[in-house]
């Protein structure tokens, strides 16, 4: 078969300010027509900047330097900018990972779409506007006719995704190409999508490459993998092949630093150390020195990718019998059965949204939290998940009285904390810290660490100046940092040891319960594993009790002794992880269940349900009665009727609210 | 999870300290432009305050006879109006010009920043009410609030340092209230709170910290403006009474001989003038880059 596109010994630089990076030495791919071509590797490993090298759309300072890109009979690396300009958005399509920034906020999404085909095609406006709504109603965008006119902001994230797609099939091109389609949206949203661009390359015959850091993503929706790592492709075959019988070691560890594959009794596979510097690559194979199979061989010489039908790039590949190692035991998990930390009851939190008028008067309320009651004991680990815009990060934040709850109470240790003053929390606040997302924005660029750790016992007043530096020096022992990082800014270390700092910070005034909200959301999976790993040592030694807010229910799992699922403000099930996750009574929870895109083809292929339909209602007019039942596969008219109670699903404490839920409830108990 | 030997713990304090100075100003440096401009404020100073030292002239007796000399080997400027040496009258006059200038727009920087943070970092009413303040003193026209000041009372440099910082510490304060607020959403300004730390400790060690790559730009900009406000004041007779000099007082004299061909009494001070402020405006650009952390190193 012709390929669409052939890649032969890539070679891609980009000039920096002092020497010159590059993060594409000789990649070598060839997608066909009608298949799916996914790209995987952990950030910084020039996936992306093959994508983009394809479509001549480097950054600053970038430029193709060797080998080709055969596109049909052209050439594109050495096509001049004219003939570029008539491939792009025409033959080859691009989705890009944020639908945030890819679409122009001033035009409407009807004239977005129609401006590429108005580039490409002889078509008078009205043409383009009509092939505008045909693409537009073919990637399931309801209620075309009225939305052609609306603005980017007027419509959700995932129906910005859906009009980025459409922009970028307008042409019918041969090839698509999508980068991140779906890291920035919901699982549930994130299923909508892969399903749709799998839809569209059957039927339209596109080639497609997906770019992407989820195995989960690859498993489900493509037909062939190429993993990379340090700028090359270090492992190729079909996706059935790779998963079965992955050769090599960089493929194999990806694997085991999944959450999912694992028991959450054992520790986590985490690959030491980061990707190499790519303006700086080590010489022999760039892999070694996180490998734990390399040998002086490895770190001399660099291995060539060599196979037929699955090649990989390795001196010392695993056969099948050296796979599936089993990860070393952790001792066993804290006692599940202390003493209830932290009691909320009731919880809720509306927001008032103001028109934006002179007076200011209140347009409507949004109920961010609507009545959330739960009781984390101590020494456990609480797991909140749920969609993005269902209002755990605004629990998480009453939880540590950040903010004031509307009504309800949240009781820390026997102490109401969230009606008590700034002035009156302010020696309770040492107990209870919060852990933040974004390890970017989580602390002051203009403070070195030594200020940063020192700064909670400076406020809190604990101990004298030697003694707190001391204090400092242990921290940084104790999440895995060396000494020499006091002196540093936080713009010198990686995303993982910016985390382990926050962490450091979040540990300072050894508290009883740290907040974690979403910890590891921004971290690749290899350094994903790192921080959850440390977060539990850390939990064992000091007897910590975690709240750990998340929207990924596979990382949920593994960490949280219990699960919180919420919906649109409400906690819709609560319970044992194992029992929530294997056996849920609520249909939403089985949804996001199902949502997650799992790291194994035959199974991901044999999943059945299409997850959770539709999108997550506003929470300015929330659905009466149960706010699940507009995307709810199983309601009925007492549904829209009636708020569904909390009722108990085990003798271990499962407990949802649902009125058709998944399984008997068990009676309640007198007095429970 | 084993710990990452420490390597070098042992680096005294001191030393550490100076190496990230010496860093900063090494990036400094490496600013070609900014070396310049520093390297012209630095003569200038050094030319106005070690300069009479050498060169004496009298800058306080009226000399009729000698008045608007052409530049000789007496005079290398040439003399004014009056009689005055000009190159010691440049020198003299320069220092109250800088004086005025640096210590204006410290002032008015480091309060308007102040200022700007609190009223950001606050919001609601208090941001309202502060920003107000500043609204309307930026609707009182900045010449007429100073011939009222003049009028009232007698010009000195002090006073002329204090009446220029309050007309020119509006804009650091909308500066860095536009900046702080968007800071006080971060998460490092809010650990603050969740630490039980307060607004003082937020606003003093985080956002007007975070704030000072805007503010420095605009300060350099301020030190060129108020020397530019000080000549604008001597123009209208309301400067620095004589015998006391300075650029602006000497350039609006020099002005008055325009159609006279004594051009020695305008270049030289106008001269002046032009290269401090550039070089000021140098010295930020410079300055902006070496204080973002983020750019330093790379």
């Amino acid at each position: 078969m012709q390929p669409v596109v052939e890649l032969v010994d890539l070679h891609t630089e980009i000039a920096l300010r002092h020497g010159v990076a590059r993060p594409v030495g000789g990649v070598s791919l060839s997608v066909g027509k009608g298949e799916t071509l996914g790209i995987v590797g952990e950030s910084g490993c020039g996936k992306t900047m093959t994508a983009l090298s394809i479509m001549r759309l480097l950054p600053p300072g970038g430029h193709i330097t060797g080998g080709s890109i055969l596109f049909g009979d052209t050439d594109l690396a050495t096509l001049d900018e004219a003939g570029m300009r008539a491939i792009r958005g025409n033959r080859v399509g691009m989705i890009f990972q944020d639908p945030m920034t890819s679409l122009n906020p001033c035009m409407t999404i009807g004239d977005q779409v129609a401006e590429t085909v108005l580039l490409h095609r002889e078509a008078t406006r009205t043409q383009a506007r009509k092939r505008a709504e045909e693409v537009l109603d073919l990637v399931g965008l309801p209620d075309v006719k009225r939305r052609l006119d609306s603005y980017p902001h007027q419509l959700s994230g995932g129906m910005r995704q859906r009009v980025v797609i459409a922009m970028a099939l307008a042409c019918e091109p041969e090839l698509l190409i999508a980068d991140e389609p779906t890291t920035a949206l919901d699982v549930t949203i994130q299923k909508q999508i892969l399903r749709l661009i799998d839809d569209l390359r059957a039927q339209l015959g596109m080639a497609v490459i997906l770019v992407t850091h989820d195995l989960g993503v690859i498993a489900g929706h493509s037909d062939r993998v190429a993993v990379m790592y340090a700028g090359k492709v270090v492992e190729t075959s079909s996706t059935q092949e790779l998963f079965d019988n992955p050769r090599h070691p960089y493929t194999e560890a990806l694997f085991r630093a999944l959450p999912e594959n694992v028991d959450p009794d054992r520790e986590l596979y985490s690959i030491p150390g980061l990707p190499p510097d790519l303006s700086n690559p080590p010489s022999g194979c760039r892999f070694a020195a996180r490998c734990g199979y390399a040998t002086d061989g490895c770190r001399a010489e660099e291995p060539s990718l060599t196979g037929d039908g699955h090649p990989f790039a390795c001196f010392h590949p695993l056969g099948p019998a050296e796979q599936a190692t089993a990860n070393p035991r952790t001792e066993p998990a804290p006692a599940e059965n202390g003493s209830a930390l932290l009691d909320v009851r009731s919880l809720v939190r509306d927001f008032r949204v103001s028109s934006n008028g002179v007076l200011r008067r209140a347009s409507g309320t949004v109920s961010a939290v609507a009545d959330v009651s739960f009781t984390v004991r101590a020494g456990e680990t609480f797991g909140l998940v749920g969609e993005s815009g269902c209002g755990k990060s605004t629990v998480g934040r009453l939880l540590v009285a950040e903010d004031t709850p509307t009504s309800g109470s949240v009781s820390f240790d026997g102490t109401e904390i969230s009606t008590k003053s700034n002035r009156a929390l302010r020696e309770l606040r040492r107990d209870f810290q919060l852990m933040f997302q974004d390890p970017y924005a989580s602390l002051d660029p203009r403070m070195r660490v030594r200020s940063i750790l020192r700064e909670p016992l400076a406020i809190q007043r604990r101990g004298s100046a030697p003694e707190q530096e001391r204090a400092v020096a242990a921290l940084l022992d104790e999440v895995g940092l060396p000494r020499a990082a006091l002196e540093k800014y936080p713009h010198e270390f990686s995303g993982g040891q910016r985390q382990r700092i926050g962490l450091a910070r979040a540990l300072a005034l050894r508290p009883r319960l740290i907040v974690a909200d979403e910890p590891v959301s921004a971290l690749d999976v290899s350094v994903q594993a790192q921080i959850l790993n440390l977060m539990r040592a850390l939990q064992r030694e000091h007897d910590l009790t975690y709240v750990f807010i998340s929207h990924d229910l596979s990382v949920i799992r593994y960490i949280a002794t219990t699960i919180g699922v919420m919906y649109l403000g409400k906690l819709v099930e609560v319970g044992p992880a194992e029992q929530v996750y294997s056996a849920p009574a609520h249909p939403y929870t089985k949804g996001l269940i199902d949502a997650i895109p799992l790291a194994d083809p035959l199974r991901e292929h044999r999943k059945e349900s299409a997850g959770v339909r539709g999108e997550l209602p506003s929470a300015l007019t929330p659905p009466s009665g149960c706010r699940f039942r507009t995307r709810c596969p199983l309601a009925t008219d007492i549904c829209a009727e009636q708020v569904p109670p909390m009722r108990r699903f085990s003798e271990q404490g499962q407990r949802a609210a649902c009125h058709h839920p998944l399984k008997a409830p068990v009676p309640e108990r007198m007095a429970g | 999870m084993s710990a990452i030997p420490a390597d070098d713990a042992a680096v005294p304090e001191s030393r550490r300290a100076r190496g990230s100075l010496w860093r900063m100003l090494s990036e400094f440096l490496e600013n070609r432009l900014a070396a310049v401009g520093l390297g012209v404020v630095v003569l200038f100073v050094l030319f106005c305050y070690l300069g009479p030292l050498i060169y004496h002239t009298d800058q306080t007796h009226i000399e009729l006879s000698e008045a608007t000399l052409a530049p000789s080997l007496a005079h290398p400027l040439g003399t004014n109006e009056v009689g005055y040496d000009q190159l010691g009258r440049l020198m003299v006059g320069g220092q109250s010009s800088l004086e005025v200038g640096i210590a204006a727009a410290l002032l008015a920087t480091a309060f308007g920043t102040l200022w700007g943070a609190i009223a950001g970092y606050a919001g609601g009413f208090v941001d309202a009410a502060m920003m107000r303040v500043v609204d309307a003193l930026l609707a009182v026209p900045a010449l007429f609030l100073l011939l009222f000041l003049s009028s009232i009372a007698r010009p000195n440099v002090g006073l002329l340092i204090l009446v220029i910082a309050l007309i020119s510490w509006l804009g650091p304060a909308r500066l860095v209230r536009g900046q702080a607020l968007t800071l006080r959403t971060r998460d490092y300004v809010r650990s603050v709170r969740l630490m039980g730390g307060g607004p003082i400790r937020a606003v003093l060690r985080h956002i007007a910290p975070n704030a000072i790559g805007t503010v420095v730009v605009n300060a350099t900009f301020q030190v060129a403006d108020a020397i530019l406000t000080v000549a604008a004041l001597s123009f209208l007779g309301l400067g620095i009474p004589p015998p006391a000099a300075n650029w602006g007082d000497m350039l609006s004299n020099g002005i008055n001989y325009t159609y006279d061909g004594y051009w020695w009494l305008i270049y030289p001070p106008g001269l002046a003038i032009v290269l401090v402020v550039v070089a000021f405006n140098l010295i930020g650009d410079a300055l902006r880059d070496s204080f973002d952390v983020r750019l330093r190193g790379r």
